[in-house]
């Protein structure tokens, strides 16, 4: 029962990891359209500033936590305006051409500045321990880390469902135009939307470092597991995004628990299967 | 509301093209790193270096090659008269981009002597074409068994290790020392199951029994279901491969969940490696694990060529550092006795077969039959020194031989 229980938390924790790394890439593709592939690098951008601030220059967690994902906003905010605004108008294909090609710079950037080992950041002092629950030590940080992805998720989706904001954000994916000729600044909303989604990349990196460590080549995992994410949840909603983080975070701790050898294929069976019966994901809206 | 259909479709066929090639997907820049390539009226003795710089093997490519470089330089890149030098490609440790790039170090630069790679596949891969070619290749790192057992070819010599001697020297040690019952852990790739299996061997053999198995996959970020699974009553350890990243993770969540203190861990050298440990923070405290060379190996040759090490690149060595090292002393040494002339490939490995050096992990020689290296095999123990972890050799396994099938 003790080892369930474990397995339980174990999930929980790593679905919350899941959400807070893939929060970010729901937001920009999700709700604005926009396909980054470059976000799995502000991601990993956001882990190793995080690490140079912590590790080397030796400032607190907390700092660190505060500081960066404003920094990889800012980034992303000048991607947004320098680089991604022209193709809005030309469509998908020179979106994925065009960000492909920036996690490639990034990821050369990456091995020159910080080399090719992986880095790990340590959690805050006070994190740094285990608790004993029913028998099973359980890292603080994990606790922590399912507390604050709860948190993140709440505040989402009330700015979403429930502000002012969140309902011009939705009602620019589904009608750009209309939502311009009701006298909305509509590039200044996708541009405040790519701000916040980037700065969840930067928040993710920050809190997923002392786990999953750093290392030039992971921008790619990231991704691939955000995608995963984005399409068992649907598109245009932070709930589905949360749930299905929840939902692989489960079958992913669970499968490797019972069947080990077919973890790998389970998170995929699960994702294929969440195609054919509900393409549109568990929580997206019906395409019309 | 339409886009959501085209949204919906771009980035389902994106998640199986990342899936697909995820590790392969990192292949923008090849590099070409001629060292010291000054042109002279004897032509220079060129090697040819298969290691990647790109890719999940890069750091270990990179040491590979600082490791040779330390040592050609230290003779001023010439040897025997004849200049020594080092033409690099990038394997991105892809079989297919190895095999290209092979082609081109035959065709185009015309080496007359083959190193590296990093990867098993990779050496897989390239062994046909070596065979046929007749061209001398000493495997520098790859450990997989089969390069020296079933795929052996005349031309071919290993001087870093086979699979089997890594996994097999821990498992008679671990019955005498840690205990009758054990778990194994293993990434899930060929040489994690081929170190897993001949550590079972050997252990088994000497009346050890297996508790269970678990083979995560290779780049596994979370394995605190794994440890629930190892975190049994009634063993007396576990025995896990991995290496890199996987070591990293494996072993701070080895103490985070509470295990360390509780169920002593053994394994692989690459567990606690001169480079993986400072990102493991004390989490390594207590690990046994067996290498065939260690930074703390208290021998001259290994003094020097550590003190050496860390003036060029200020840094300390790596397993891999010094395996680069071994292999340019092996063919320097192969290069003297043939008085410079490399000309006959035959003569080149019949010579290369005959060297007896004492490098830095102890003496080594090759065994005639399979072309595996016999080597000493240590048993580290890592402890806390000033509050870092320092590797500790406390037991020595002398002349280990692969079976050779």
């Amino acid at each position: 029962m003790s080892a369930l229980l474990l397995q339980l938390m174990n999930g929980l924790s790593y679905g919350v990891l899941l959400f807070i790394i893939t929060s970010g890439i729901t937001i920009v593709f999700g709700i604005l359209g926009v396909l980054n592939l470059a976000h799995g690098s502000l991601y990993v951008l956001g882990s190793y500033i995080g690490y140079s601030l912590i590790m080397e220059a030796g400032l607190p967690f907390w700092v660190a936590l505060m500081a960066v994902p404003i920094l990889i906003a800012i980034i992303g905010l000048v991607l947004e305006i320098v680089m991604l605004r022209p193709t809005y108008k030309l469509g998908h294909l020179s979106q994925v051409l065009l960000t492909f090609g920036l996690a490639y710079i990034f990821h050369d950037i990456f091995s020159m500045m910080w080399g090719k080992n992986i880095l790990v950041v340590n959690p805050p002092e006070a994190l740094n321990v285990s608790v004993e629950i029913a028998g099973n030590a359980i890292p603080a940080y994990r606790l922590a880390l399912i507390v604050i992805g709860i948190v993140m998720a709440v505040l989402l989706w009330y700015t979403q469902e429930k502000t002012k904001w969140g309902a011009v954000i939705r009602a620019g994916l589904s009608d750009k135009e209309m939502v311009g000729g009701l006298g909305v600044n509509i590039h200044f909303v996708f541009t405040c939307v790519f701000f916040l989604g980037s700065l969840m990349a930067g928040l993710g990196g920050v809190l997923g470092s002392p786990i999953l460590g750093v290392f030039p080549g992971m921008e790619f995992q990231i991704l691939i597991l955000s995608l995963v994410v984005l399409v068992v949840g649907g598109l245009g909603s932070v709930t589905g995004t949360f749930i299905a983080s929840l939902l692989v975070g489960f079958v992913e701790t669970f499968s490797r628990y019972f069947v080990p050898e077919l973890s790998l294929i389970i998170t995929f069976a699960l994702m294929a299967l969440v195609l054919v019966a509900r393409p549109q994901g568990l929580t997206g809206r019906r395409v019309a | 509301m339409k886009n959501f259909k085209r949204n919906g479709s771009i980035l389902i066929l994106l998640v199986l093209l990342l899936s697909a090639c995820s590790s392969g997907a990192i292949n923008t820049s090849t590099s070409k790193e001629k060292t010291k390539g000054k042109t002279n009226d004897n032509s220079p003795i060129k090697i040819g270096a298969l290691l990647p710089s790109t890719g999940v093997y890069a750091s270990l490519g990179e040491n590979l090659l600082n490791g040779m470089n330390l040592y050609f330089e230290e003779q001023n890149f010439e040897v025997a008269g004849k200049k020594i030098e080092i033409i690099h490609e990038d394997t991105e440790a892809d079989p297919q981009v190895a095999l290209r790039k092979l082609r081109k170090l035959t065709d185009q630069d015309q080496i007359d002597i083959l190193t590296g790679p990093v990867s098993t596949a990779v050496a897989y891969a390239i062994r046909d074409e070596v065979d046929s070619k007749k061209l001398p290749f000493l495997d520098s790192h790859a450990g997989g068994n089969d390069l020296t057992r079933a795929k052996r070819s005349n031309y071919i010599y290993r001087s870093s290790f086979s699979s089997w001697q890594i996994g097999h020297s821990m498992g008679e040690w671990a019955y005498k020392n840690i205990g009758k019952k054990i778990y194994v852990t293993a990434a899930d790739y060929a040489f994690g199951h081929e170190v897993a299996e001949a550590f079972k061997e050997a252990y088994t053999k000497a009346g050890g029994q297996i508790a269970g198995e678990v083979y995560p996959p290779l780049g596994n970020n979370d394995y605190s279901s794994y440890l629930g699974k190892m975190n049994q009553k009634g063993i007396d350890g576990i025995y896990a491969f991995y290496a890199g990243s996987d070591a990293v993770r494996f072993v701070q969540q080895y103490d985070q969940y509470g295990l360390k203190g509780k169920i002593p861990l053994i394994g692989s050298g690459w567990l606690t490696a001169e480079d993986t440990r400072p990102q493991q923070g004390t989490s390594p405290e207590g690990i046994k694990a067996s290498i065939f060379w260690d930074y703390s190996l208290d021998t001259p040759e290994n003094k020097a060529f550590v003190q050496a090490y860390e003036k060029k690149y200020n840094k300390r060595p790596s397993i891999e550092s010094a395996e680069g090292y071994d292999a340019a002393m092996i063919l320097a040494e192969a290069i003297k006795k043939l008085d410079g002339d490399v000309s006959d490939p035959n003569k080149l490995v019949e010579t290369i077969s005959s060297i007896e050096i004492n490098s830095p992990r102890g003496p080594i020689k090759f065994d005639k039959e399979t072309h595996n290296v016999i080597q000493n095999l240590y048993i580290v123990e890592t402890g806390i020194v000033n509050g870092k972890t320092e590797n500790k050799v406390i037991d020595t396994i002398p002349q280990v031989v692969d079976p050779g099938k």
